[in-house]
């Protein structure tokens, strides 16, 4: 029961937290309202006891992604009106689209095969049962291959990222340090013979 | 006891919710790639909560996969925003025309 009222209090949180995402004028509003869209996340599938991915949304979607996108957002400095424009011409097709969806995904749970009766609710892990182990023992064997390329997928959006936005600025001035270990005494040395002179 | 019924109940609405706001903000760059984020959340939910109650860990590592991805497309995104907010002074989608015929 009380799991209950936890969860419902979570959805209706986190539902509210979606809408302020896409209605809020501010972006940083937004970004914000998204982490809390993440962290009640996480909170209802610790609920029902996928306790690694939970951690895992909360460290690298609130950690990283989400730092991220607030970054960005403060950067580029974006006037709000401006971006926020023509926000009511297409509103009604939004939300109709929105309802549809709704309609249709509640209307194939509400069948025989997903109703509420179906997927019998699951025992509680038993003690001394760790999520993390199970995944892990599952990631590192049959789904090796996937991992490794998730990491190689990884390590190109990481180049390709500073790729992108890496650029060279004219006029500024930097070391070189392959020139000057290069340079010889020649280049910059210059011996002058000349008569003594007089002093004036 | 929270039902599958319940998780996928909620996450459909979820999903609802940012495909709504990808029409309700198609000016804004930065919030379309929210918007998608979001909906990546709505479908992890199905994948954990069909995972959890059909008693198949392998979901999860689906939801995992989906997170690596799902962090790798946003860093890009932000990425190529970031250098066309330099180049266009602006990141409304109807400015970023230039390669229409």
């Amino acid at each position: 029961m009380f799991v209950m009222i936890l969860f419902y209090a979570f959805s209706a949180v986190l539902i509210a937290a979606a809408l302020a995402v896409i209605t809020t004028r501010n972006p940083v509003y937004s970004a914000l309202c998204l982490v809390l869209a993440f962290f009640t996340s996480a909170a209802i599938w610790l609920l029902i006891e996928v306790e690694f991915l939970a951690l895992v949304l909360v460290l690298v979607y609130v950690g990283a992604v989400m730092v991220l996108f607030l970054f960005v957002v403060m950067m580029l400095d974006v006037e709000v009106e401006q971006a926020r424009g023509g926000f009511t011409r297409y509103a009604w097709l939004g939300w109709l689209t929105a309802l549809v969806v709704i309609l249709e995904l509640v209307g194939v749970y509400a069948s025989h095969r997903f109703g509420a009766d179906a997927g019998a609710v699951p025992a509680p892990t038993p003690e001394g049962y760790s999520n993390t182990h199970e995944l892990g023992t599952l990631l590192y064997t049959d789904y090796v291959y996937a991992f490794e390329l998730a990491a190689v997928l990884l390590l190109v959006a990481i180049v390709a990222a500073i790729a992108l936005t890496m650029r060279k600025r004219a006029g500024l001035k930097v070391q070189d340090i392959a020139k000057q270990v290069a340079v010889r005494r020649e280049d910059r040395v210059r011996l002058v013979k000349m008569d003594a002179e007089k002093r004036g | 006891m929270i039902t599958l019924g319940h998780m996928l109940t909620l996450s459909a609405v979820l999903f609802a919710i940012s495909v709504a706001g990808i029409f309700l903000n198609r000016k804004n760059v930065i919030l379309l790639l929210m918007c998608i984020e979001l909906l990546l959340l709505g479908a992890n939910f199905n994948f954990v909560a069909f995972s959890r109650y059909l008693d198949d860990i392998s979901g999860q590592v689906f939801v995992f996969f989906v997170l690596t991805v799902a962090a790798a497309e946003s860093a890009i995104g932000l990425a190529i925003l970031v250098v066309l907010f330099r180049h266009r002074h602006s990141i409304n989608v109807d400015d970023l025309d230039t390669l229409k015929g």
